[in-house]
């Protein structure tokens, strides 16, 4: 299908962009990578009358130091992402997740910061961006503001953002020297996550001494595992303490049920996978 | 809208609607048919076109997002009327039945190839995971990828490595994103 | 001349004569087709599945930019007719008329209410947000056995019941076996079990397209269709048009899998809109329509009972189904079924058979042929009950098959479902893939895994299939009530220069006739490969044909093409005698040169042809033409056979299944091409895995399809399949020349019980004795955790 008609614009700035927002109203879209909007406009589940385009907004791609953070730019694309030195170096969760997101395809057009503003909790990058405690920064008309993962998340498909506001980059703590490992479970290659676990942990010797676990698709928003990470700490990196940890997973989620998976099988599963997450993690 | 773009090699300045995607520019506006549409929802892949060297789903950019930009098709693959290793793979290896899914499968090769010269079974599966085929059961189509990976390696030969260049030298944008992504 | 031998093209893995458009993208799809002033059509579809049209208001779509007409079922209630289907399988059939756009009430989600005709695709799609419709929302029909009990809700209220149909086999009745009941009350073992078809979506690649253009003394339509020449006189029966005023073309067409076999609502309304604004007007629908409208396939419950003795031979097999019609009768939806009726008994010597199938209709998608049509439903069945009895019995599944199968000196066997099987060996086919397979090997790693109690657990599948295909005998068609004969039309022409031009009646969309004819007719007439052409797909170049379904078209349509080249020959003969001074009689003919025997006179098949366009010197009598037409009608169907083995671990931690190695060996009679039969197999191989672990489609209590996107509907990628080992068996077939049997349905019929017997199999040892279809994650793991909590 074709898009209902709309008016488009094309900002070059961040300025400029936070102005065509405020401007164009509540019935305007911003057009990320456009990967998830673009099939929402084709089906006409939505009929924005104004799209503002980021794809000119070059201060909003990249990856770039700053002190004890990375902070990539909203309209990085996953293709990017995938391959940055610094986030393999000092991300590596969120370099793993992103190796799953979609396909090659949608890679190369999706962004980063769509994929954390769109907040579909089946989609692979918020449980990470929960679990690497990141913060979002957010442009309006009055200036910038920050607002942690933890507080952005707000339900399916809403997250902090007011109507005039942009995602312009994300801050994600370095995790230098952290395995990570991203366990996806779904029923083919192309289809959303069922559930999945993304697990940060820093070993020291034989034990684990910080461990960071998020899940996707275990409630309305990412779910960040805190009693499997209370439990991780400082217990040996063995499969059998992981998996003593793991039982904790679905506590605190609360998962829906479709054809895919009731809600009981979403718990075991997020159980099941957390361990292995989480032992993938340590042994890589 | 105005948008100016290159596609195949040849640029065309057109006026679009600013809903009109780009698989439709290039079908209805530029008679670029050999791209085809397979779905609404960007699972099938069918309609996979490289955007300044990269392979993107044409069914969902818009075409004044493409503005500005090379596009390259199935129709620009082709050398003085030689088949492109790829293509020649597909062929040999009767990597294709009914067709239709052929030109978005080939060009995902080509982007797939173009990361990972020499890819081992499961990446080409991998890799292959955003376009669907109903009629292969993607066995030889795997062959095929893996057959011209062989073929376009250096050493292959001159006529093979030229063609294979050609398009391959297209691939402007495999640096990490410190150069500015697209 | 040549005067080495020409090595045989058939057998040769001849590269394909279609790919070189496929793959530069010069292809003719219909949806690329454009007319000067052509219109662009698009379809308002019902979102409910069971209403009351109560009023439709199309005044604000009508003055839309570039809207030229908005048609809804009122308008064109006359003229549309009723949608044919062709196969009344009894006398008392009920099939309630089948509106291309419904007129008072909508039976089914995705039914057409009203279109839109305007100057740009764009434009008509606008226009269908703007037409009012309201309905008085009726209560749905969902489940099949709801629907047949006493006081069910009815899909259709006129026809007082949900049951369109029940249809009947029995041995004892029709002398072909005994009594069924008999052998159940008399059996040392009996099994019951009940299985479920899910309901599946051919899916094929290209979303089915139509232009119509009525500007010419033919009025014109290109078509995404597997049946051009059906369709043609489809068209002119249902709507009353004069045949000889349409022309059908089937262009590129991009797969089809059984799901344009069909005459589509879609073409019979752009047919009447064209006519009407006397315009061209193209339609393409998109893949959630395709997957909400475009007919569905399978959707069957089955309730088998069988009987047997303690040493495993079988005695007798009791089927009863329910088959899902959903809301119309399509072109042959109630025929489906009726194929499986002769499949059930499979491969084997079974003394006593009875069937019955209940057509039912409910508020869903119409139901129809998708590859396999019947068969791979019998054969899933049989297939299963026969691990099922190896199990009650404790013997080894390969064993109880080998304890029942036709033997191959049998042959030919007439089974008791009537069916003649003229060749086969089963044997030979089950000893190759256990070869290839490692079967003891495997089943050494399954016991070590089950010992060890491994989370990943081991199961191997197999199934043995056969099935009739080749559609055609028209007698036994007419059995059957099919409203068809099953005959397939060619013509060979050589034009002057020794070129030849094939015309068939089949119908390809991806099965590569120009390459496996051409090779055919290489050999047959001695010329060169490259000089043969196949014409089809257009009713003005093909006047007549059959198309192509149900694996027909090698065994029947290349045999009339082959029959067209015997004439052509015979011709040629007497041509050939009179240039060389001798009597036809002493005129042999090999690789394309006529000889006279015990001479080295001679002259080439092209030669001839040349000859005969000046027409200087013929005999008396004699026509100035090297073209000849045959058609060609089977004494019976073919009968392929195969072993399929398939190994799946299964995590029974998650439930997740994972093939790890699936062998197949077919036997398909004589292989024309090698490449094209691998290409085949492998196709049908991942369309029939696929309904064992990824697609269904699903409605919800309201009767909407849930899995209307490739999103929800999951057909697989090369990601999620495995790598397969072929191999061939040859029992060449007795009735065609060619010894040929059909490939094309081989691999979806084998491999959904191959998988599903694989994953029941490896969890069996935990308590489970069936998972339904598709074995999902979830519904593995409930299985081996007892059941849905």
């Amino acid at each position: 299908m074709i898009p209902a008609a709309f008016d488009y614009t094309a900002p070059s700035t961040v300025e400029e962009a936070v102005g065509a927002l405020a401007e164009a109203g509540e019935d305007a879209k911003v057009l990320g990578g456009g990967q998830s909007l673009l099939p929402v406009l084709r089906m006409r589940l939505a009929a924005p009358t104004t799209l503002i385009d980021l794809g000119k907004v070059a201060e909003l791609r990249g990856v770039r130091e700053d002190g004890g953070a990375l902070v990539i730019g909203a309209m990085t694309t996953h293709y990017d992402v995938q391959r940055d030195p610094l986030v393999q170096q000092h991300a590596a969760l969120l370099a793993r997740a992103t190796d799953t997101v979609a396909d090659p395809q949608v890679r190369h057009r999706g962004t980063f910061g769509g994929s954390i503003a769109h907040a579909d909790p089946a989609g692979d990058l918020l449980a990470p961006a929960l679990a690497m405690d990141t913060e979002m920064v957010i442009a309006g008309q009055g200036g910038r503001r920050t607002v942690a993962a933890a507080d952005f998340f707000v339900d399916y498909f809403t997250t902090a953002l007011e109507p005039d506001e942009l995602l312009v980059e994300v801050r994600v703590p370095k995790h230098t020297g952290w395995h990570a490992h991203y366990e996806k479970f779904n029923r083919v290659a192309q289809a959303w996550s069922i559930v999945a676990v993304a697990a940060t942990v820093r070993v020291e010797g034989t034990s684990i001494a910080e461990a960071r676990v998020g899940l996707t698709n275990m409630a309305a928003t990412p779910v960040r595992a805190h009693a499997v990470e209370n439990a991780l700490v400082g217990a040996p990196a063995t499969p059998e303490a992981i998996r003593a940890a793991a039982a904790h997973a679905a506590e605190g989620t609360s998962p829906t049920s479709d054809g895919n998976a009731d809600a009981d099988y979403r718990q075991h599963l997020a159980r099941t996978l957390t361990g292995r997450a989480v032992t993938a993690a340590v042994s890589g | 809208m105005r948008i100016s773009v290159t596609v195949d090699g040849t640029k065309y300045d057109d006026d679009v609607e600013p809903r009109t995607l780009l698989v439709h520019y290039l079908r209805e506006q530029l008679g670029k048919t050999g791209t085809v549409v397979g779905c609404d929802t960007s699972n099938c892949g069918a309609c996979t076109v490289h955007l300044d060297g990269h392979s993107v789903k044409s069914c969902s950019v818009l075409a004044v997002q493409a503005d500005g930009c090379e596009v390259n098709t199935i129709e620009g693959l082709e050398r003085d009327g030689q088949l492109h290793p790829m293509q020649q793979a597909f062929h040999d290896n009767h990597a294709l039945q009914c067709g239709f899914c052929t030109p978005g499968m080939i060009m995902q090769s080509l982007d797939l190839l173009a990361d990972n010269p020499n890819p081992n079974e499961h990446e080409v599966r991998e890799g292959l995971e955003g376009n669907l085929c109903r009629c292969t059961g993607y066995q030889n189509i795997v062959r095929a990828v893996q057959d011209a990976a062989g073929k376009m390696s250096p050493g292959a030969g001159p006529e093979v490595e030229r063609v294979a260049n050609e398009v391959a030298g297209r691939h402007s944008a495999r640096t990490p994103v410190s150069s500015g992504g697209e | 001349m040549m005067t080495a031998t020409i090595e045989p093209e058939v057998g040769k893995a001849r590269r394909r004569k279609e790919d070189a458009r496929l793959i530069t993208g010069r292809t003719r799809w219909t949806d690329n087709i454009v007319l000067p002033g052509m219109l662009h059509m698009a379809i308002l579809r019902s979102p409910v599945a069971h209403a009351r049209i109560t009023s439709i208001d199309t005044s604000q779509a009508r003055g839309m930019s570039g809207v030229e007409a908005v048609v809804t079922g009122a308008d064109i209630a006359e003229a549309q007719g009723s949608l044919p289907c062709a196969w009344p399988i009894t006398d008392d059939m009920k099939s309630p008329p089948a509106p291309s756009l419904a007129v008072h009430t909508v039976k089914f989600a995705g039914e057409a209410v009203a279109a839109v005709v305007a100057r740009s695709k764009a434009e008509a799609q606008d226009a269908l947000e703007a037409i009012e419709v309201d309905y008085a929302e009726l209560p749905v029909v969902l489940d099949m056995a709801e629907a047949v009990a006493d006081g069910a809700r009815l899909t259709h209220e006129d026809l007082g019941t949900n049951a369109s149909a029940t249809w009947k086999f029995d041995s004892a009745e029709a002398g072909t076996g005994g009594d069924v009941e008999q052998a159940i009350a008399d059996g040392e073992v009996v099994v019951h079990r009940t299985f479920r078809q899910q309901r599946l979506i051919p899916a094929f690649m290209e979303p089915r397209s139509v232009v119509v253009d009525p500007t010419g003394e033919q009025l014109t339509m290109w078509s995404a269709t597997q049946i051009p020449h059906i369709l043609r006189l489809m068209l002119a029966m249902t709507l009353g048009v004069a045949e000889h005023k349409i022309r059908v073309i089937a262009p590129d067409v991009g797969g089809g899998f059984g799901g344009k076999l069909q005459v589509t609502p879609e073409e019979v309304i752009a047919f009447l809109v064209a006519r009407k604004l006397g315009k061209p007007v193209k339609y393409t629908e998109t893949r959630s329509e395709s997957l909400q409208a475009a007919h569905h396939g399978r959707d069957q419950i089955q309730k088998l009972t069988m009987a047997a003795r303690r040493d495993g031979t079988i005695t007798g097999l009791k089927v009863e189904l329910l088959a899902d019609m959903g809301a119309y009768l399509r072109l042959v939806t109630p025929g489906v079924p009726i194929l499986g009726a002769f499949m059930f008994n499979a491969i084997y010597k079974i003394p006593a058979y009875h069937f019955a199938c209940t057509n039912v209709f409910t508020n869903k998608t119409p139901t129809d042929a998708y590859r396999g049509a019947g068969r791979p439903e019998a054969t899933f069945a049989i297939e299963r009950m026969m691990d099922e009895l190896a199990v009650e019995l404790g013997m080894e599944p390969l064993e109880v098959r080998e304890k029942n199968w036709i033997k191959h000196e049998e042959f030919p066997y007439t089974t008791v479902s009537t069916l003649t099987y003229d060749s086969g060996n089963y044997e030979a086919a089950t000893a190759k893939a256990k070869d290839l397979f490692g079967y003891d090997a495997l089943r050494a790693e399954q016991a070590e895994r089950r010992a060890k109690n491994d989370p990943v657990q081991l199961g191997i599948g197999i199934s043995t299939f056969t099935e009739m295909c080749g559609l055609a005998p028209s007698r036994v068609l007419g059995s059957l009530s099919y409203g068809a004969g099953g005959w397939e039309h060619a013509a060979v022409r050589m034009l002057p220069t020794g070129k030849v031009e094939v015309v068939t009646g089949s119908s390809p969309h991806g099965q590569g006739h120009e390459t496996a004819w051409s090779q055919i007719v290489a050999d047959q007439l001695g010329v060169p490969f490259e000089d043969v052409e196949i014409l089809h797909g257009d009713t003005q170049s093909s006047h007549k044909g059959m198309d192509t379904y149900g694996s027909r078209s090698l065994t029947v349509g290349a045999m009339a093409v082959l029959k067209a080249g015997h004439k052509v020959i015979d011709k040629a003969r007497t041509i050939a005698a009179h240039m060389m001074e001798c009597a036809p009689d002493d005129v042999e003919f090999e690789a394309g040169k006529f000889t006279v025997r015990g001479t080295d006179s001679s002259v080439g098949i092209q030669d001839v042809a040349l000859a005969v366009f000046a027409a200087h010197d013929l005999p008396d009598g004699v026509e100035p033409s090297l073209d000849s037409e045959a058609t060609f009608d089977p004494e019976n169907f073919s009968f392929p056979h195969g072993t399929h083995l398939c190994a799946t671990e299964v995590d029974t931690e998650t439930g997740q299944v994972r093939i790890r190695s699936y062998v197949c060996v077919d036997d398909i009679g004589a292989v024309i091409n090698p490449l094209i039969v691998e290409g085949q197999v492998h196709g049908g191989l991942a369309q029939g895995i696929a309904q064992a672990l990824f697609e269904e489609a699903v409605h919800d209590e309201s009767g909407t399809l849930t899995t209307g996107t490739l999103v929800d509907y999951l057909v697989p990628s090369a990601a999620d399949l495995p790598s397969f080992t072929t191999g061939l068996t040859e029992t060449r077939a007795t009735s065609n020349e060619l010894g040929v049997k059909g490939v094309g349905e081989a691999g979806t019929i084998a491999s959904t019980p191959a998988v599903v017997n694989a994953v029941v199999d490896a969890v069996r040892h935990l308590g489970v004795a069936d998972i339904e279809m598709p074995c999902t994650p979830m519904r593995v793991w409930q299985a081996i955790h007892g059941g849905a909590r």
